[in-house]
């Protein structure tokens, strides 16, 4: 155990000390090794969590807080806007036209191969994004990327991915590897009067308890979103938490739509490539 | 206006296990908005389960029972295909009520 | 045992077995009105019946006492409460009781004694309800959380401790 911290230590260290490649080194960027080596970790850290029972996050790791998490997920509280979500986005536009017409298989099933890069822009598309560039394509206004519709559409178009697996590609692009590199920079670099990277949290202490909370292994962590926070009272997207947790380690947070949180869900949705999509989840 | 409510009630035999979500802030009265003003209390009081004229439930609760509530609780003399009308009424008044077939 | 109805609760029971229009015309600010045609002759949610007094009470026995008419609790293994040690979210703590070894129980409530009012809710048990309900509560703070359940006259109660600790992620 103590050995398998010390290697992601190095590991962190290596992307700290800048062994992670800048743009111009990409080619010798390798997202597979990285991915293997990630979920490895956790697997051996945690070798009675089942591979697929890390999408629940706390409660895959902590069994007190499974217990209460079954019962609220008897009738969960996103229900509600869950049911939102369904009907926003079969509503149409003013132009007739409706989401599914922006997306393959007309949005249903889709979910788990984002983010994706799309290399005409060079840029990387989060489902919020495209949900988003939609909107504006039929001449819509865009939503808020953090609650409310935004977080609903999302949720649904997210459930109608259950029982498949991420599949997030990284093309042997150069921009697509640059993106990936500073996701995952971004991951392991400490920040905020608090000094705390991602993965001081989620990688060397995960499943400690943090006062009241259980941490959430790094590996699963984005696959539930979008979330039902208690904290919250609401459903809110990746970007939203990401604003949060940024807050938390007193740093100030970046707009939730943006690059560096695109290249961080990025890098973190890879990771979680195997696993089987469950949004919308439930969080305290 | 049923939109508050959501209902499962299943039979099993002759008993039927009815859970159910209720949309509604359940304002303690405890709790400050973002400006730092008391957010005044708002909270169901009473709901009410009925199977065909008979009531099978009831809760009463306060203003410490969590935002949209949760319930689960279960009773005989119904059946598969019955309806259980459910409703609601908070300390300011508002309602509201739905019906659900038992499945 | 029902405490008496305010000025702003209008009539009581009465308004218990009226159609959804009669209730609606009972409470003052209508904002949902119920469909007539749908509740039948179902009994519908009347504000007249909660235990307004119940309700107010920042202490066990004075909750105890307006709610039962007595404060006479027998510490009983036939009520099993569920809660968890450690709350995950004092927002949302999940709550569990069973008294099916009791028999001919007529209500089962909900007490926090170190919440600002100590009765959370309370359930009155219909004959052929099964006096076995889960629910959702918040707590203030560290509380213990008392079930009562009231059968054959005599007041049955298991008291158990949750731990509500801040969240350290900004819960």
């Amino acid at each position: 155990m103590r050995r398998v911290i010390a290697a992601v230590a190095a590991l962190a260290m290596l992307a700290l000390t800048g062994a992670a490649p800048a743009p111009a080194t990409a080619g010798k960027s390798n997202p597979a090794a990285d991915l293997k080596a990630f979920q490895d970790y956790f697997k051996t850290s945690f070798p009675k969590v089942p591979f697929d029972d890390f999408v629940n996050g706390p409660y895959a790791v902590n069994k007190g807080m499974r217990a209460q998490w079954e019962q609220i997920m008897q009738f969960p509280p996103y229900d509600f806007e869950l049911a939102d979500g369904k009907k926003l986005f079969e509503t149409k536009f003013a132009n007739g036209k409706s989401y599914g017409d922006c997306f393959p298989d007309k949005g249903i099933g889709i979910a788990q191969t984002y983010p994706h890069f799309d290399a005409k822009t060079g840029q990387v598309v989060t489902l919020v994004d495209a949900i988003n560039a939609c909107r504006v394509t039929n001449g819509e206004a865009k939503l808020d990327v953090s609650k409310g519709p935004m977080a609903e559409i999302a949720a649904y178009m997210v459930s109608t991915s259950h029982g498949k697996r991420f599949d997030v590609t990284i093309p042997d692009d150069p921009r697509a590897l640059a993106a990936y590199e500073a996701g995952k920079q971004f991951f392991y670099s400490r920040r905020g009067q608090l000094n705390f990277s991602c993965a001081s949290c989620h990688v060397q202490s995960a499943g400690k308890r943090l006062r009241g909370d259980i941490i959430a292994p790094a590996l699963g962590l984005v696959a539930a979103f979008p979330i039902y926070r208690d904290a919250w009272g609401n459903i809110g997207t990746l970007g939203r938490r990401f604003v949060e947790c940024n807050a938390q380690v007193r740093a100030v947070a970046f707009k939730p739509d943006s690059t560096i949180y695109h290249d961080l869900e990025y890098f973190l949705t890879y990771m979680d490539n195997g696993l089987p999509v469950t949004g919308p989840g439930t969080r305290p | 206006m049923a939109h508050t409510i959501r209902v499962r009630a299943i039979a099993n035999g002759d008993t039927v296990q009815v859970q159910s979500l209720i949309q509604h802030p359940m304002d303690s009265g405890f709790v400050k908005d973002s400006a730092g003003k008391l957010i005044p209390p708002h909270y169901i009081e009473v709901v009410t389960f009925a199977a065909g004229n008979k009531t099978v439930f009831t809760a009463f609760w306060g203003p410490a029972v969590s935002k949209d509530p949760y319930l689960k609780f279960s009773f005989k003399g119904a059946k598969k295909g019955d309806t259980l009308t459910i409703s609601w009424v908070d300390n300011k008044g508002m309602h509201d009520s739905t019906t659900a077939p038992i499945m | 045992m029902i405490a008496e109805a305010s000025q702003a609760r209008i009539g009581r029971r009465t308004l218990m077995g009226g159609t959804g229009l009669a209730v609606a015309a009972g409470a003052c600010m209508v904002l949902r009105v119920p469909q007539a045609a749908a509740a039948d002759a179902a009994p519908m949610a009347s504000a007249a019946s909660w235990p307004i007094k119940a309700f107010a009470q920042k202490t066990q026995a004075d909750a105890l006492q307006a709610l039962f008419g007595s404060v006479t609790l027998e510490t009983s293994p036939k009520v099993a409460l569920d809660v968890p040690e450690i709350a995950e979210n004092g927002a949302v703590v999940p709550v569990s009781v069973d008294a099916s070894a009791l028999s001919g129980v007529q209500m089962i409530a909900l007490l926090v004694p170190d919440n600002p009012f100590t009765l959370t809710a309370a359930y009155p048990i219909a004959a052929g309800t099964a006096p076995n309900i889960s629910c959702r509560l918040k707590m203030a703070k560290t509380s213990n959380v008392i079930a009562v359940v009231q059968a054959g006259g005599k007041l049955y109660a298991t008291t158990k401790q949750v731990k509500v600790t801040l969240g350290g992620c900004g819960g």
